[in-house]
């Protein structure tokens, strides 16, 4: 049996995992497993004072259990592709592995005052986001279906924490070997 | 509709190369990298990007600059996005001043890349649009755009082009289906009255004393309900093109009527006593067979002369199936943008399908067909399910019994008489559907005084 692994940083408390994986279970067919994962620190850009996402895709490729179907991973580190200032995320399209990052997700870093509630829908939406890109679905022009690009926290607010029923039909049709 | 554009990322940090691709992959795109600027230029040889993202130093002697300029050459259209981690004021105007269309600095705003990039295909799109919406009204019609590579229709468009610019009236023969309407219009277009009006009448589809207002017009109080006078449609076509469709089903009145305008471009409204006179191209049309209808009393031998100045027998779908492939991906690229759907092509076993089926609706039964094809389908392929319901409505093949006491000859008159009518009274085509050679077939129709 092939399983969707739900993978942690060491940083990430255990309850956002939780809650993470309890709503990924709920969303996809698969049966979902956690999966511990170490430190990121060998992603640490000194520069950027951020961690490369692509590494860390490296590492979880390398480290995939081999009754994986995919690995989603989360962690509290701030990720970034070279070209750009920051990611939510990034997923293999179609592939094995993606990262969420949960470090912009949180009111409190933009300032404001801590909100565990806001955190969590947020973090749910990106885990939701970033699981449909490695089942194959690309960014929706529909903005409040969780596969819209969000390139703000505000963005990520306005989508719901579901598909919509195009890219619903999509990943069912995926999931069913159908190429999307 | 984002898969029909493509991106080229062009950068010698594979690092850099990869992860602004697999970016731009999440958002749809299909996307292709290039690791120096020489690489960048040959792939720009083989494909048309739509968007190039270079970055602007590179080693080897061809900096962002230099392949965006080449690049440019090859595709003028290309919009160039420059890519830099050093940025100055100089190299920012120097890439503008050379054609790029953005300048960004690395790392920047994921926000940044995303509406710069939609903003860019938008345009492209509204692009696109307008061509095929240009195309669909200027040229639509044209004589160029006939999907065909079948000899016979090769030769149609050919005599289409010679006539475009004479008034002979034309008489276009074929089944139901096959572009008659289409041929009228391609010779309107071609010649001298396209810029005059073209207008379309189907006879068929109105009772014997309102086509004759409609064709001629009536005056006011000319019969209960005529409150004011009203130009007919010779009215309306003067100095352009009339097209007659179903020309066969009028009744014999408006075949007298029809042939004084023919005549001598001259009529008389309904409850009129003005005569009308006008400058009126004839291009009539019908799926019946004339010159059977003439010899069997219900056409006016004298109307049918006028008409049939011009000859022009479009051939079926059956009778060029060679066009099938042609035509069904030329509607999966039109109707691909009409609905919005991701379709680009027509799998092998789809086609053998279309090519196996008899086409009885001619080509707007493959146009349907495909139509309904491309609205149920879920991939980018039509498949062989996607047409499932052709099998379905196919006509059962007919069963035929010979009537006792059919001789050899009775049997052979009926042969030659069906052969004729399907090839429409083409003696070449009807010959080689038979298996013998012209001679031989004119022989046969002259002992069996058979109608042609």
């Amino acid at each position: 049996m092939k399983y969707l692994y739900v993978a942690a940083t060491e940083e990430v408390e255990r309850e956002a995992l939780a809650a993470v994986t309890g709503r990924v279970a709920a969303e996809f067919a698969y049966p979902v497993r956690n999966l511990e994962l170490g430190s990121v620190d060998f992603a640490f850009d000194a520069e950027r004072r951020q961690y490369g996402s692509i590494p860390v895709l490296g590492m979880l490729l390398r480290g995939c259990p081999p009754d994986a179907a995919k690995v989603l991973a989360v962690t509290e580190r701030d990720l970034f592709i070279p070209v750009l200032t920051f990611v939510f995320g990034q997923a293999q399209l179609g592939g094995r592995v993606g990262v969420v990052s949960f470090a912009r997700l949180r009111q409190e870093f933009y300032g404001l005052p801590a909100n565990r509630e806001i955190f969590l829908v947020r973090a749910y939406k990106e885990a939701l986001h970033e699981t449909g890109h490695l089942f194959g679905l690309v960014h929706c022009a529909e903005r409040t279906c969780a596969m819209s690009l969000a390139t703000t926290v505000r963005q990520i607010d306005l989508k719901d924490d579901a598909f919509c029923a195009a890219c619903g039909a999509r990943w069912r049709r995926h999931s069913e070997g159908v190429q999307v | 509709m984002r898969t029909h554009w493509q991106i080229l990322v062009v950068d010698d940090e594979e690092v850099m190369c990869e992860s602004l691709a697999a970016w731009l992959r999440e958002d749809g795109y299909v996307v292709d990298t290039a690791s120096s600027g020489r690489d960048a230029v040959e792939k720009a040889r083989l494909r048309d990007y739509a968007i190039y993202f270079v970055d602007l130093k590179m080693p080897g002697g061809m900096d962002g600059i230099e392949t965006m300029m080449q690049v440019r050459n090859l595709h003028p259209e290309a919009s160039i996005i420059i890519i830099t981690a050093y940025a100055t004021v100089d190299t920012a105007i120097t890439a503008m001043k050379e054609g790029a269309q953005e300048y960004i600095v690395k790392p920047c705003n994921p926000e940044e890349i995303s509406l710069l990039v939609n903003r860019i295909i938008k345009v492209k799109n509204l692009q696109r649009e307008n061509t095929i919406l240009r195309k669909k009204l200027t040229r639509q019609y044209s004589v160029h755009d006939v999907v065909s590579k079948n000899p016979r229709m090769q030769e149609i468009m050919g005599l289409c082009s010679e006539i475009a610019s004479l008034r002979s009236t034309v008489l276009i023969q074929g089944e139901s289906g096959t572009g008659k309407e289409l041929v009228a219009r391609a010779i309107h277009n071609a010649g001298d009255r396209a810029s005059k009006p073209f207008v379309a009448v189907s006879c068929a589809a109105l009772a014997e004393t309102l086509l004759e207002s409609e064709l001629f017009g009536h005056e006011k109080g000319s019969f209960t309900g005529a409150n004011q006078q009203k130009r007919g449609k010779f009215e309306m076509a003067d100095t352009g093109t009339i097209f007659l469709d179903e020309i066969g089903d009028i009744s014999p009145k408006l075949q007298v009527d029809l042939l004084r305008v023919l005549q001598d471009r001259t009529f008389y409204r309904v409850g009129g006593s003005e005569e009308v006179k006008v400058d009126v191209r004839v291009v009539a049309a019908t799926h019946v067979n004339l010159q059977q209808a003439v010899a069997e009393g219900k056409f006016r031998d004298d109307l049918y002369y006028r008409l049939n100045v011009i000859e022009i027998r479009i051939p079926p779908l059956r009778a060029r199936r060679e066009d099938i492939p042609l035509l069904a991906d030329h509607f999966v690229e039109r109707l691909s943008h009409e609905l919005g759907k991701d379709v680009s092509e027509v799998s092998e076993g789809a086609l053998r399908l279309l090519l196996d089926h008899n086409w009885p609706g001619n080509v707007r039964e493959l146009e349907n067909a495909v139509e309904r094809a491309m609205v149920t389908c879920r991939g980018s392929v039509l498949t062989e399910s996607d047409f499932a319901f052709l099998a379905q409505t196919s006509p059962p093949a007919a069963t035929w019994a010979v009537p006792a006491g059919m001789t050899m000859q009775d049997m052979e008159k009926v042969l030659i008489s069906t052969t004729l009518q399907r090839t429409q009274g083409n003696i070449k085509e009807a010959a080689s559907v038979l298996g013998i050679d012209r001679s031989t077939l004119y022989e046969k129709i002259k002992k069996y005084e058979i109608p042609r």
